[in-house]
Parts: C-alpha cells; sequence; structure tokens
C-alpha cells in the first residue's frame, strides 16, 4: 500500500464525505480503527485492513488462492450425506435454512476441500465457509473432514483443515454432537501415516469445533486477532461475572498460554505453511526405513496399510521432496544468514 | 423430594397414603383395604406418567437433584474403590472424579462427572461441570488403564463443560479434544453409560466408547434444549419446543442408532429406586465387559472408530 491509499483516500472520503457520488459498495469501513477501505485495495491486501492489519474475513476461494502455489488447486467433491436426518424444526424449519444458505452462498456445505501444492508440496485443504450458516459442523462437514483424510492418505499429501466455525451445527442434534470425535478419527488417519496434519484457526473457532479437530494439530496456526475458544465470551461473563482481559480468547492470548504455535499474517501464510510441509516432508522421506514405523499412537497399527504401503509413503514424498530441495535450500540458507547478520557463533555449524 | 411439576398428583397420592398409615397405627380401624386401593392408583398414575413423558419432562428426570450419582455407583457397584486425584499438571478438578478399584472383582478404571448431593458438596464438585484439569486426569487414568490393561467405565452427568476464565486460559477446548483423541487410542475396553445429563462437549469427552448406554430417562444432547431455544427460537421460553426438537431423550437416539442400548429404570425414575437402577447399570456394564473381553487392544481401537464412522450414515 502507498501513502495514497493508506492515507489520502480515507481522508478526502472523510472530507468530501456523502456529497460526492462514489458508490458506497466501494468503499468499507474497517471494523477495527473505522478507517475506510476501498475494496480494491483491500483485496490486493488480502483483506487485511492497510491501517490497522486488522484481518478481516476472507472467503473460501481467496484463501485457497493465497495459500496454494500459483493460486492453482483442484476442487475435492463433497460426499453425499443424509441431510436433516432429525427433521428439525425451530421457527424454521432446517431444510429451509439449509437451502437459504446453499442459494445465498452458492456452495453445498459450510466446508470445501481442495488438493494442490504448496511449497511444492502436495497438501489437502479443508476450508471453513464462515457464511454458511456460520461454519457450524454437522454430518455433512464431518464428513467431509474424513474424505480430505482420506484423500490426503491417498495422495500422500498434508492435511490442512482451516476452521472459522461457531460449533455445532445444533439443527443436527447429536449427530452433530458426534463430528466431533469422528473428526478427530479423521485426522488420526493422517498421523497413523504420518503425514502432517496443521490446523490454521481463524476468526472464529469456537464451541465444539476447537474442542476436537482444531485442537490435536501437530502445528497450530492462528490469524491474527481471530476468536478463538470454547465457551462464549457472553456466556462466560455471565456465568463467572468476571471481567475479561480484552484480549480474552483472541489468537495472541491463546498463543500467550500455549494453545497455539505462531500466530501468522495472512501475507506470510503461503511461505509458512509451505516451509513447515517442506520440513516435515523431508524428515518423512530421510527417516530410516525399518524405525519410521514404530507407531506411538496405538491405533495406528491396527489401521496402517502394511509394510508395502509404507514404502510407497516413503518413495512418494521422497519425489514430492525433491522438486522442493531447492526451496529447503533457500530456507535454510536465509535461516543462516540470518544467524550470522546476529553473529550466533554456532550458525555455520548448525546448518 | 423434590418436585416435578408432573408428579404432583403422584406425590400427593403417596403422601396420603403415608397419612393414612399413620392414623391407622394409632387405632384399630383396619384401613389396609383403602391403603391398598390407593397404593394401586398412585402405580397407576405413576405408570401413565412415566409411560408418556416429553422430551422437556425427560430434561427433568434426568436432572432430578435425587436421582443417584456417580458416587453412588461407584459405592454401590465398585469395591476398593481408590481416587486418584489431580492431572500432574495444574489442579484437581473434583467435578470429574475417577479412579481405580474392582468392579465384580475384576480391577478397572472408573471416572465420571459428579453433581453433587447437596448445596456444600454441588459447590465442591462445581455442579458437575469439569474444567481443563479434569480432562486431563481423565487423560491420565486412560493412559493408566492401558498401561495395565484395565476396561475403563465411564458414568456421564454433567450440564456441560465448565465455562469460566480459567478454563478458557488453560485450554478448555483442547483438554476436550485430547480426551477424545485417548479414548480413540485407548486399546482397553470403554464402557459408557450416561446416567443423567449428557451435556455437549463435556460430556462426549469421556464418552468414545465401545458401548455407550444410557438410562431409560437420561438425555444427551449437543446443546441445552434451554441454549438451543435461546440461540434458534431467541427465547428461552421456548426450551420444551427445543427439546422436543433436539431428539435428545435415549429412545430418539436409540431409534437413531446412535447408542447401543437402554438401560430400563424401575417405575417412577431411578430417583425413587437408586438401588435397584445402581444394580441394573452393573449389570449391564458387567455384560459388556464379557462381550468386549476377548478382543484384542487393536481390534478395540479399530472397531471404536468404525463405529464411529457408521453414525449418521445409515440414516
Ligand atoms: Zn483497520
Amino acid at each position: 500500500m502507498n501513502w495514497l491509499t493508506d492515507f489520502i483516500r480515507p481522508r478526502i472520503r472523510s472530507i468530501v464525505g456523502e456529497q460526492k457520488e462514489m458508490p458506497d459498495n466501494l468503499w468499507q469501513k474497517c471494523p477495527s480503527c473505522d478507517g475506510m477501505l476501498f475494496h480494491r485495495d483491500l483485496e490486493e491486501n488480502l483483506n487485511v485492513c492497510y491501517h490497522c492489519n486488522h484481518h478481516l474475513r476472507i472467503t473460501v476461494k481467496q484463501r485457497l488462492k493465497i495459500i496454494f502455489d500459483d493460486s492453482e488447486y483442484t476442487r475435492i467433491e463433497l460426499p453425499a450425506v443424509a441431510h436433516d436426518p432429525l427433521k428439525f424444526k425451530d421457527r424454521k424449519k432446517y431444510a429451509e435454512r439449509l437451502k437459504e444458505a446453499q442459494s445465498k452462498t452458492g456452495l453445498k456445505e459450510a466446508i470445501t476441500l481442495a488438493l494442490g501444492t504448496i511449497g511444492g508440496q502436495k497438501a489437502v485443504i479443508a476450508a471453513f465457509n464462515f457464511s454458511f450458516m456460520g461454519g457450524s459442523m454437522g454430518a455433512g462437514v464431518g464428513e467431509s473432514l474424513i474424505k480430505a483424510a482420506q484423500t490426503a492418505v491417498k495422495e500422500k499429501a498434508a492435511l490442512i483443515v482451516i476452521p472459522a466455525s461457531g460449533g455445532a451445527r445444533m439443527q443436527e442434534g447429536m449427530l452433530s454432537l458426534l463430528q466431533m470425535p469422528r473428526s478427530i478419527i479423521a485426522v488420526e488417519m493422517v498421523k497413523d501415516e504420518h503425514l502432517p496434519y496443521i490446523v490454521l484457526l481463524t476468526d472464529p473457532t469456537t464451541g465444539g469445533v476447537s474442542a476436537s479437530f482444531a485442537m490435536v494439530g501437530d502445528v497450530h496456526i492462528a490469524e491474527p486477532g481471530a476468536t478463538i475458544g470454547f465457551a462464549g465470551r457472553r456466556v462466560i461473563e455471565e456465568t463467572v461475572r468476571e471481567i475479561l482481559p480484552a484480549n480474552f480468547q483472541t489468537a495472541e492470548y491463546l498463543q500467550e498460554h500455549g494453545m497455539v504455535d505462531m500466530v501468522v499474517s495472512r501475507r506470510e501464510l503461503a511461505e509458512t505453511l509451505g516451509r513447515l510441509l517442506n520440513i516435515f516432508m523431508q524428515a518423512l522421506s530421510a527417516a530410516p526405513e525399518n524405525d519410521n514405523t514404530q507407531d506411538n499412537a496405538k491405533g495406528g497399527k491396527a489401521l496402517t496399510s502394511k509394510k508395502a504401503g509404507k514404502k510407497d509413503v516413503k518413495s512418494s514424498t521422497k519425489v514430492l521432496a525433491k522438486t522442493a530441495i531447492s526451496q529447503i535450500k533457500a530456507v535454510q540458507k536465509a535461516a543462516g544468514d540470518f544467524q550470522d547478520a546476529k553473529k550466533k557463533p554456532t550458525a555455520k555449524k548448525a546448518n | 423430594m423434590s418436585q416435578l411439576e408432573f408428579e404432583k398428583p403422584i406425590l400427593e397420592m403417596e403422601s396420603k397414603i403415608a397419612e393414612l398409615r399413620h392414623v391407622s397405627n394409632g387405632s384399630t380401624i383396619n384401613i389396609a383395604d383403602e391403603i391398598g386401593r390407593m397404593q394401586s392408583k398412585a402405580q397407576k398414575l405413576l405408570q401413565t406418567a412415566y409411560s408418556k413423558l416429553t422430551a422437556a419432562q425427560k430434561v427433568q428426570v434426568a436432572r432430578h437433584p435425587e436421582r443417584p450419582h456417580f458416587l453412588d455407583y461407584v459405592a454401590g457397584l465398585i469395591t476398593d474403590f481408590t481416587p486418584l486425584s489431580g492431572d500432574r499438571n495444574f489442579a484437581d478438578d473434583q467435578a470429574l472424579i475417577g479412579g481405580i478399584g474392582r468392579f465384580e472383582g475384576r480391577s478397572c478404571v472408573i471416572m465420571g462427572q459428579e453433581k453433587g448431593h447437596d448445596t456444600d458438596s454441588r459447590i465442591h464438585h462445581n455442579f458437575g461441570m469439569a474444567r481443563p484439569e479434569g480432562y486431563r486426569k481423565a487423560q491420565r487414568l486412560m493412559a493408566m488403564a492401558s498401561q495395565f490393561q484395565m476396561p475403563i467405565i465411564t458414568l456421564v452427568d454433567t450440564a456441560g463443560a465448565y465455562p469460566g476464565k480459567g478454563a478458557e486460559e488453560r485450554g478448555q477446548s483442547e483438554a476436550i479434544a485430547k480426551s477424545i483423541e485417548k479414548c480413540l487410542r485407548t486399546d482397553v475396553p470403554i464402557i459408557t453409560v450416561v446416567i443423567g445429563e449428557g451435556g455437549s462437549g463435556g460430556a462426549i469427552a469421556i464418552a468414545v466408547a465401545d458401548r455407550v448406554y444410557m438410562l431409560e430417562h437420561s438425555i444427551y444432547s449437543v446443546i441445552s434444549p434451554e441454549g438451543c431455544a435461546s440461540i434458534l427460537w431467541r427465547d428461552g421460553a421456548f426450551a420444551g419446543e427445543a427439546a422436543e426438537a433436539l431428539r435428545l431423550t435415549a429412545q430418539d437416539l436409540h431409534g437413531l442408532n446412535l447408542i447401543d442400548g437402554i438401560i430400563a429404570e424401575p417405575l417412577g425414575g431411578a430417583h425413587r429406586h437408586k438401588e435397584e437402577t445402581i444394580r441394573d447399570v452393573g449389570v449391564q456394564i458387567a455384560k459388556a465387559l464379557k462381550d468386549l473381553t476377548p478382543w484384542s487392544g487393536q481390534d478395540l481401537i479399530k472397531k471404536r472408530r468404525e463405529k464411529f464412522l457408521s453414525y449418521g450414515r445409515a440414516l
């Protein structure tokens, strides 16, 4: 962003005010700093406020474009599930709410699955659509997470899940609660095969979604300012009548309390994910043949493929890793340079 | 006895019978016939009331303060019970209690939420709403069960995990998620009985089991009917409608094939017949344990996964 978009435009806007014939929908207010944001600039800036760095919500489409190499990916078809087996009805029928959400968003469910590469490494992404019934998790979402995991295993790819969800879809009653263990079983499938499972926590990740697959990642990344927590802030305030800190349940707060590995700005997301995947995948391909199969998760032994399958994992990750070796070297070099710059005497040796 | 609205005519009849008994004690008039008649009438009232409980009434019964709670079951079913405390990390959580002991002579791990039975004990047990420490203690006990190859019995009775500042700070979500993961990875039989209220994530955290049973008048739900009503109806007064819509009764869930069985309660509910109920729960656990004992640890894990993966697929 240049100084013009940063400063002048909002100023002009505030001076000229409503008299100008600028169409309103081209501008929006930042929910955090109230600064005016021009739509094209905002999009260019990955939906991050260019005044205050507030991360606004982003569509799944934009998200996938940002993360995947060359913005290229293949959509994975969502599995079919029985919708509304409870015939749930509150003030409105759940079946109707579903249809409305589908026509409003043009999506089938609150989740999108895609396959592509990140930093040269194969990855399956399962990304929640918050605009679809608050990203709530029912059988459709749970079954999709299982399919994402199965695809990752089949493709020997990493699994990245990006929750943006208020929690369980209560219109599916007990079935929605059961997606908590089911989504964790999905993760177990990926872990059995020693493939990386990374969670990118985005705004919001709460309730049954935060208390299941979202908290069992190998690495937890969070977007700046994202709300992440189990119980809603209001519920807690009503229960304990305590003053909650301003940053309560934010990404930064969770990192402070040890639940999140890193808070990463959207601009650095693709690079960070690529780096992580390359480190994990290289480790996998370099692991000695016999040791790697020792599984500390006992569930692994029961469901993992036979030895031949394991070899497959390794040989193919080797191929994958080859394409990434140059990048790894670049990363290592960068790290080395950084350490050199800091005049750490051991830096050279460590590399 | 605390009163449930729909039980009022029954309770009135019962107190009349007691009164008559008292009177007949002090006189020579034989009113045994009258008492007998009234007793059978009270019985009939119970039968009618309990044969057609609405979902909202089931919620009331499931939460009845005089229902047998976790510690009652432990006292009735477990010998040599030795409670174990603490998550080895931060604190002990008295809302989720667990330990080792013997069930029908066999060493086992037992755990569950305890709601308490009077004001002091309710506060002591935080009304059965566990904090992360409770779920981390549960994980620790599951690891111990695996280490010594002891089966695990979990009894679920909670309104939900505790929503508090400290609970959030210490990772309530992570504690629940890891507890579910631990259930899935544990290579010994796990048997769960929902004895009262199965409240959302705080319940399922210890209920990913090889066998999941519910008492006849217990409930199991993703959200409380009150919470559901205030969100979807925007009015907590619709809790009755929400209870119906959520399909949270043992009968509903069994009909949807989401639990393995229902343990019948004596007429008039567990709160009238504590010992009988506890005994029947023990019978069901023993049966399940017998079924599961021949399975290898790896088979248990595999089948547990398959079982949970299958939920909802046939609907
Ligand atoms: Zn801003």
